[in-house]
């Protein structure tokens, strides 16, 4: 069985904590205790139970029946394991969404049937292309308040695809759904007869992730190395960490970056004894056959396949933080194992989301807001374009007076 | 290249090796708090495959409420012994005798709230700047919103409306003196995932998880071992019943299910099967909608 990472995006009342509660309820991945405990709290007016309880989990979000933070939930079919990363719909809170992104393979975006296309969809489809989330599902929601009307999917739809088009997302599905009442969403609905494809369960389960990873280049940042100085492992010097992507195998001759140095795996070391090849996410130990000086933050790569070493960068940007991103400022840079100083040189623009228009962004970033910018490193960093490495090419900017995780980055590319 | 896909287990494994490493890299004092519970085996599990054959860059620390299940205390001891990784205990008693920390009165007294007063007093002690700890998000809703590195404040309170975005899979444990981080590498695992990790792995377990014969009351729909710890009164009926434990805590506040699981793959038949959560037998998350939001705001682990 493997694993699928979703998240749900959609604005305040396109029914996503309803989609989400309608998921774990149908594929009976709700507890009865759980239930009670929802029952308890009170039915809706149509007196079925209020399935956005369920996700809504902090008294605050309960009070105002909004979501605030990303809340992640788990259910699990015989095909699949699924991890819903739930994030806020508000335009406010844009980076819990580009939080809960972060890590998953495929998004639901929602759009209520009534209202078709809106600000929000655009914003949020923007956030999922930057992102790089390699699958993409439309679920146009409230089907059953448009009498399920095929030419109103279709509608929505084609000005859907039309938008979607100035995207870069590989893959996008369509499906009709009515969350509140289960309409394809994990059965598939007799009123949407006309809809011959599969419903949003029978999706998620089939979807191909298995090339969602980048087996080419081999890339592995040190975390951690392990050196026992037991009588029993006296000479043992291991780097351990997790394989980002690529593949390393016993005997791959390998160069170690910032610094240049080179040697050959000796050996892949596990708890359960050695192993002949490593592949992305394994999390395991490399030992070399040279002696060399290594630490955390340096990467293992493959010598006839390097990354970019370089001060420069330049990036797309998602500022998270109420104190705005100003050109000249100093933030720590955070990138797979390697922390670095940085400054930001220059802001270059700032994209609005709905319109896909450069902006002036003379007043530098504010919370929320999305931009590009070129980035100064205080040494040299080891990194992909995050296009073709989501691991290697994204960083984050952490504010060193408070110690608060200020920006999301993406490297585009070396930021002459 | 199919054959380069790990299974879902292997992957949760590799993202939570991947945790308790960067753990052991951001942080000068970190510990993992060790109940002898489940959760907390496997985590020691996880840092066996994380560490060996260097030591833990860490110690185990218990903090005993002094109404544990003896079981649980015994195969503390005996698993500590075994892989020679540092023990440290912290008794709540001592945090009431200091009268830091006041006993509840009533029927159902629990210590389960006042072990924070014992635990946040163990941090101190140690200048731990990182304790990790087994919760898991599928335990309970305000869990679900935690993040894997979640800062606490110079009082150990969280508050989740002021939580660092985590992104990717970079992790930020600055913080400033006074702060600490509680790390949880097991967030994205579920009960059912843990079970079948136990299977996969043969990691052994106290008994108290598997079915046996015990001396139960009945509470609140609740099957309740019996122990000096507890108030029986004429109401209460005293049973033997062949029961086992889906959680191990406080034996004032854990429930055992009735069941006659009494080895692994029965027990995962018995937890695919249930309609009930793990938490739903632990009294202290009963007694209000948001018990566990608030004991966390509080800096209960």
């Amino acid at each position: 069985m493997d694993l699928l990472r979703f998240i749900t995006a959609g604005s305040v009342d396109d029914g996503k904590s309803t989609l989400i509660g309608r998921l774990l309820y149908d594929s009976k991945s709700i507890f009865e205790d759980q239930l009670e405990a929802i029952e308890k709290t009170g039915r809706g007016n149509n007196g079925q139970i209020n399935l956005a309880l369920l996700t809504d989990g902090l008294k605050a979000e309960r009070e105002q029946g909004i979501t605030i933070d990303v809340a992640y939930k788990y259910f699990s079919t015989p095909k699949r394991k699924f991890i819903i990363a739930d994030a806020p719909g508000h335009v406010q809170y844009t980076r819990n969404m580009v939080t809960g992104a972060s890590n998953s393979n495929l998004a639901i975006i929602l759009i209520d049937a009534r209202k078709g296309v809106i600000e929000q969809t655009y914003r949020h489809s923007y956030i999922a292309s930057m992102l790089k989330i390699p699958h993409l599902v439309v679920c146009i929601n409230k089907m059953d308040l448009v009498e399920f009307s095929q030419s109103r999917y279709e509608e929505i739809k084609a000005e859907y695809l039309n938008f979607a088009a100035r995207l870069d997302i590989q893959d996008i599905e369509f499906i009709p759904i009515s969350a509140l009442n289960g309409d394809n969403v994990v059965d598939k609905s007799e009123n949407l007869s006309w809809y011959e494809g599969r419903t949003l369960l029978s999706h998620l389960e089939e979807v191909y992730i298995e090339s969602d990873e980048n087996f080419e280049d081999a890339r592995f940042p040190v975390q951690y190395v392990i050196r026992p100085l037991s009588d029993e492992h006296h000479d043992y010097r291991g780097y351990a960490g997790q394989v980002r992507s690529g593949i390393f195998r016993k005997g791959d001759a390998i160069t170690i970056l910032p610094s240049g140095f080179t040697s050959t795996i000796e050996a892949i070391d596990t708890y359960a004894g050695e192993v002949e090849e490593a592949f992305p996410p394994m999390s395991v130990t490399i030992r070399l056959k040279d002696e060399i000086d290594i630490s955390r933050g340096d990467m293992i790569v493959k010598t006839d396949n390097l990354p970019v070493v370089s001060q420069d960068i330049e990036a797309s940007i998602c500022w998270m933080d109420s104190k705005s991103l100003l050109a000249g400022n100093k933030y720590l840079l955070r990138q797979t194992t390697n922390s670095v100083k940085a400054v930001v040189k220059e802001i270059e623009f700032k994209v609005a989301p709905d319109t896909h228009e450069k902006q002036d962004a003379a007043k530098g970033l504010a919370l929320n807001e999305i931009g590009k910018i070129k980035i100064r490193t205080a040494k040299p960093v080891s990194f992909d374009e995050y296009r073709i490495n989501r691991s290697t090419g994204s960083f984050i900017l952490v504010d060193e007076g408070t110690n608060t995780t200020v920006g999301a980055g993406m490297i585009t590319g070396v930021g002459a | 290249m199919n054959r380069s896909r790990l299974t879902h287990l292997e992957q949760l494994e590799a993202e939570s090796i991947y945790i308790l490493r960067e753990t052991a890299s951001q942080f000068e004092k970190p510990a993992l708090l060790f109940s002898g519970g489940k959760d907390s085996i496997t985590l020691v599990h996880l840092a066996l495959k994380a560490f060996r054959p260097g030591k833990f860059p860490f110690p185990l620390v218990h903090i005993d409420t002094g109404h544990n299940f003896q079981e649980a205390l015994d195969f503390r001891d005996e698993l500590a012994n075994k892989i020679g990784e540092k023990l440290i205990v912290r008794y709540v008693q001592d945090s009431i005798d200091q009268g830091k920390a006041v006993e509840e009165k009533g029927k159902f007294p629990s210590r389960n709230g006042i072990q924070t007063v014992t635990l946040l007093d163990t941090i101190a002690e140690f200048k731990f700047d990182a304790c990790i700890g087994g919760a898991r998000r599928d335990e309970e809703k305000a869990r679900a919103k935690e993040r894997v590195f979640s800062v606490r404040d110079e009082f150990g309170q969280w508050d989740p409306k002021l939580q660092r975005p985590e992104l990717w899979n970079i992790y930020n444990g600055k913080i400033s003196p006074g702060e600490n981080v509680r790390v949880f590498p097991i967030s994205n695992w579920t009960e059912l995932d843990v079970w079948e990790y136990i299977r996969k792995e043969n990691i052994a377990l106290p008994s108290l998880y598997f079915s046996h014969t015990r001396k139960i009351i009945y509470r609140e729909n609740l099957l309740f071992p019996v122990s000096e710890f507890i108030t029986i009164d004429a109401n209460d009926r005293v049973e033997d019943k062949v029961v086992r434990f889906r959680t191990v805590g406080d034996m004032t506040c854990t429930a055992a299910v009735d069941s006659q699981a009494d080895n692994i793959d029965d027990i995962i038949l018995e937890i695919q099967a249930t309609r009930t959560t793990e938490r739903g037998s632990r009294l202290d998350d009963k007694r209000s909608e948001a018990a566990m939001e608030d004991r966390k705001r509080g800096g209960y682990f």
